[in-house]
């Protein structure tokens, strides 16, 4: 594929999406749905000052830590569980119990026992994030190949080496698939503890515009979350494709066969 | 047997450190009342109509919610996989707009349709429609490339190519995408509910919350966790069904 | 040296008891050469994971002198590590052993040399063909200076050419090594080629029904030694074993008749 080609295909269906959203939102007199050259002057204005440090960056620090402390609990949590068949048999039903609660749900719990500061919006998250960390990890511990077990057993390979390089990662592809979902769950209750009794961070602010009538400046703040999830997204697939080089490697290899 | 029983027995030390805990004042009772005095409340809950019509309100909006994500997705991801250009030009989009999280269109469809199911039933649909899609999407672009041949060799039309050959091999994903959709559809069904007011168990936690009532506020709770347990297991044994007779149950896409 | 002694196993679960191994003595000498046959299910990788301490026998014993003993599995795509890059595999049991990392290097090299991979320690082993990751396999047993070299069929699922190149490459590991070598096959041919003494199993219950020295030159060469009429005589003796006894599949656990 030429060049052109690929630009083409790359940009030609958002730049047609985009430019539809602007000329017919233009001159809009629908007071909650404002024209787009409106929102994206919101926008700069709203965004590009000093609401990017105070509201901006503290959430997506929470977020960050959230997310790290329950990649790191999961996975933990979950080596442990997947490698031991009793613990297994006796924490699945309690953990598929948990999972199934809506993590929303747990913010009035939450927020009753840790109060209304940065430690409950951080608990939410980890509360949330951390299931499909922890249930993916059991399950791909759980799936580690007999003849590489045997393999290690057979080389000494014990302990900690064990653990390192034959359970975590035999279970890295499944563990990656757990904090994708992890982390879309994650900016989700980023947003939510921010609704609840907050006076700062990015839902905060736009649940503030809405309840004061500022369309467009809401409509940008939506625009903000959204691209704040796609770069994530995107900083992900960065680090999955480092991470899991070896598996995407041996599927395309697979699939020339 | 003996698995079940080591279930039972995990159930039952969580159930006993539900109870204990609070008891034994390691957990204040203000914040966690012990498991026995949930249980009772809820059992005065479920006689009460006001529990089962917020119960069936929260079902309808995910079943409905579910069912047009699910529609759209397969329907949607069928032809746009079934068709390389599609695909290749629709491939950015949506690689942008699935990672938009769903809840930053409370604040909107609040103020476009208020506290009513259909703001909840946009946030449900948005965020099942995508895993549907996607699952789909992968399903068929894994049509083997010989049938693929095959098919054309033989001149298969359009039709008949979608129906024989990108259906069946996109089915396993399908179904998988129906059962990731079903957990998020109800958990963005009840967050909908708790956070723009729309009738449901999510909005009668929210009113526990605001008067103060904590049991009662828990024993909702535990009820939203027992119809995400049961929806769980029911997506699962309606994929076992429908694949039972598929020859490789293909595992989920990580995506 | 390997000795087992009065070796026996029976698997028991579901109710079901099979009887793998009945009774198993033999011995072999340090530095020797020695392929065990059997007709398939008979148990002999069920023999082989007793030697090497990968499943207790149900009663009787495994003695080695000497340590450590390596492994090569039939299972090559298996037993790699697949995020491991070649050299890495070879190394990763020397690093458990803590060795120190110039001697590990030193010995990784030596030993994909002399397996003939000089040239591909960054490979990861999924890119190799199967016999050139069977030979990674190898490489990994020979850093791990083994004086006891257990091989579970490893050669059954490599086409023939490659498979007459790693039967000569392992004699001639062997033979620099001096290790103590166990090979299990079903392959009479290949134990004939291969070993100093075949012993030839019956099947489940295992016993040895014989143990036979292969008394060919120890220079061997796959066109004169297979061309060797003693080579056809042997290959004969232990084929007429093997045909004689019934052909029942342990894992299915039916009974057994051997009264006749």
């Amino acid at each position: 594929m030429t060049l052109a080609r690929r630009i083409v295909t790359l940009l030609g269906l958002p730049v047609v999406l985009v430019a539809t959203w602007w000329f017919l939102s233009a001159g809009s007199t629908d007071f909650y749905r404002p024209s787009l050259q409106r929102i994206v002057t919101a926008f700069q204005q709203t965004w590009f000052s000093e609401r990017l440090v105070v509201d901006v960056l503290p959430s997506v620090a929470r977020l960050a830590v959230g997310y790290l402390i329950a990649l790191v609990i999961g996975i933990a949590l979950g080596m442990m569980i997947g490698a031991n068949r009793w613990l297994r048999a006796l924490c699945e039903p309690v953990l598929e119990f948990l999972r199934a609660i809506p993590p929303p749900v747990l913010v009035p719990i939450i927020m009753l026992v840790a109060g209304i500061g940065n430690t409950t919006k951080v608990i939410v998250i980890v509360s949330g994030c951390v299931w499909p960390v922890l249930l993916n990890t059991v399950e791909g511990v759980r799936g580690v190949d007999e003849v590489l077990a045997d393999t290690c057993r057979s080389y000494r390979i014990t302990g900690l080496n064990r653990w390192r390089h034959l359970v975590l990662r035999s279970a890295s592809p499944q563990i990656v698939t757990g904090a994708r979902q992890g982390l879309s769950v994650g900016i989700i209750l980023m947003v939510i503890s921010e609704l609840f009794a907050a006076s700062s961070g990015l839902g905060f602010t736009i649940v503030q515009f809405q309840r004061g009538f500022q369309i467009p400046e809401m409509w940008s703040g939506v625009l903000v979350l959204g691209l704040i999830g796609v770069v994530l997204a995107q900083l992900f697939t960065i680090a999955e494709r480092r991470i899991l080089a070896w598996y995407h490697g041996i599927r395309s290899s697979q699939r020339e066969w | 047997m003996s698995r079940a029983l080591w279930g039972l027995a995990g159930l039952a030390i969580f159930a006993a450190l539900g109870e204990a805990l609070p008891r034994l004042g390691l957990i204040s009772p203000l914040y966690a009342p012990p498991l026995s005095r949930i249980l009772s409340l809820l059992g005065d809950q479920v006689q009460q109509p006001r529990f089962w019509t917020a119960t069936v309100d929260t079902l309808k909006t995910w079943a409905l919610g579910l069912l047009i994500a699910v529609v759209a997705g397969v329907v949607l991801g069928v032809a746009i996989g079934a068709v390389p250009v599609l695909r290749a030009a629709t491939a950015s989009t949506i690689e942008f707009l699935r990672p938009i999280p769903s809840v930053a269109l409370i604040p909107l469809v609040s103020l476009l349709y208020g506290a009513t199911i259909t703001s909840t039933l946009v946030l449900v649909v948005y965020a099942s429609f995508w895993q549907v899609l996607v699952q789909v999407l992968h399903g068929v672009a894994d049509v083997d490339p010989v049938a693929h041949d095959t098919a054309r060799a033989y001149r298969l039309g359009r039709w008949a190519r979608v129906r024989y050959l990108f259906w069946p091999t996109a089915l396993p994903y399908a179904v998988t995408g129906v059962r990731l959709a079903a957990s998020v559809a109800l958990i963005l069904a009840i967050t909908g509910e708790l956070l723009i007011g729309s009738p449901g168990l999510g909005r009668e936690i929210g009113n526990a919350q605001d008067s103060g009532a904590v049991p009662q506020m828990y024993a909702l709770v535990i009820v939203t966790g027992l119809i995400g347990l049961a929806a769980n297991l029911f997506a699962r044994m309606a994929e076992r069904r429908v694949l039972a007779w598929h020859p490789a149950i293909r595992g989920e896409v990580p995506v | 040296m390997l000795e087992v002694q009065g070796l026996r196993k029976v698997y028991d679960g579901h109710g079901r008891r099979v009887e793998a191994i009945a009774d198993l003595t033999f011995t072999v000498g340090g530095g020797e050469f020695a392929c065990v046959v059997g007709p398939s299910g008979c148990g002999k990788t069920t023999l082989l994971r007793c030697i090497a301490g990968l499943l207790p026998p149900t009663s009787g014993q495994v003695r080695v002198a000497g340590e450590p003993i390596a492994v090569v599995f039939q299972e090559y795509g298996r037993s790699l590590f697949p995020w491991l890059r070649v050299a890495q595999n070879v190394e990763l049991p020397l690093k458990a052993a803590k060795m120190p990392r110039a001697q590990r290097q030193r010995q990784v090299d030596e030993a994909l040399a002399a397996v003939g991979l000089a040239d591909a320690h960054d490979a990861y082993p999924w890119q190799l063909s199967g016999g050139m990751q069977q030979r990674v396999a190898i490489a990994r047993a020979i850093a791990y200076g083994p004086s006891v070299l257990l091989m579970d069929e490893p050669f059954a699922a490599v086409d023939a050419q490659t498979r007459a190149d790693l039967e000569d490459l392992i004699r001639s590991v062997w033979q620099r090594l001096g290790v103590t070598l166990l090979f299990v096959t079903h392959d009479i041919d290949e134990s004939v080629y291969l070993g100093q003494r075949v012993i030839v199993l019956s099947s489940a219950p295992t016993r040895v029904v014989e143990n036979i020295v292969i008394d060919l030159p120890g220079e061997r060469d796959q066109l004169t030694t297979r061309a060797d009429p003693r080579f056809a005589e042997l290959r004969a003796r232990i084929y007429a074993h093997i045909k004689k006894l019934p052909s029942q599949r342990a894992e299915h656990g039916s009974t057994h008749d051997l009264s006749r």
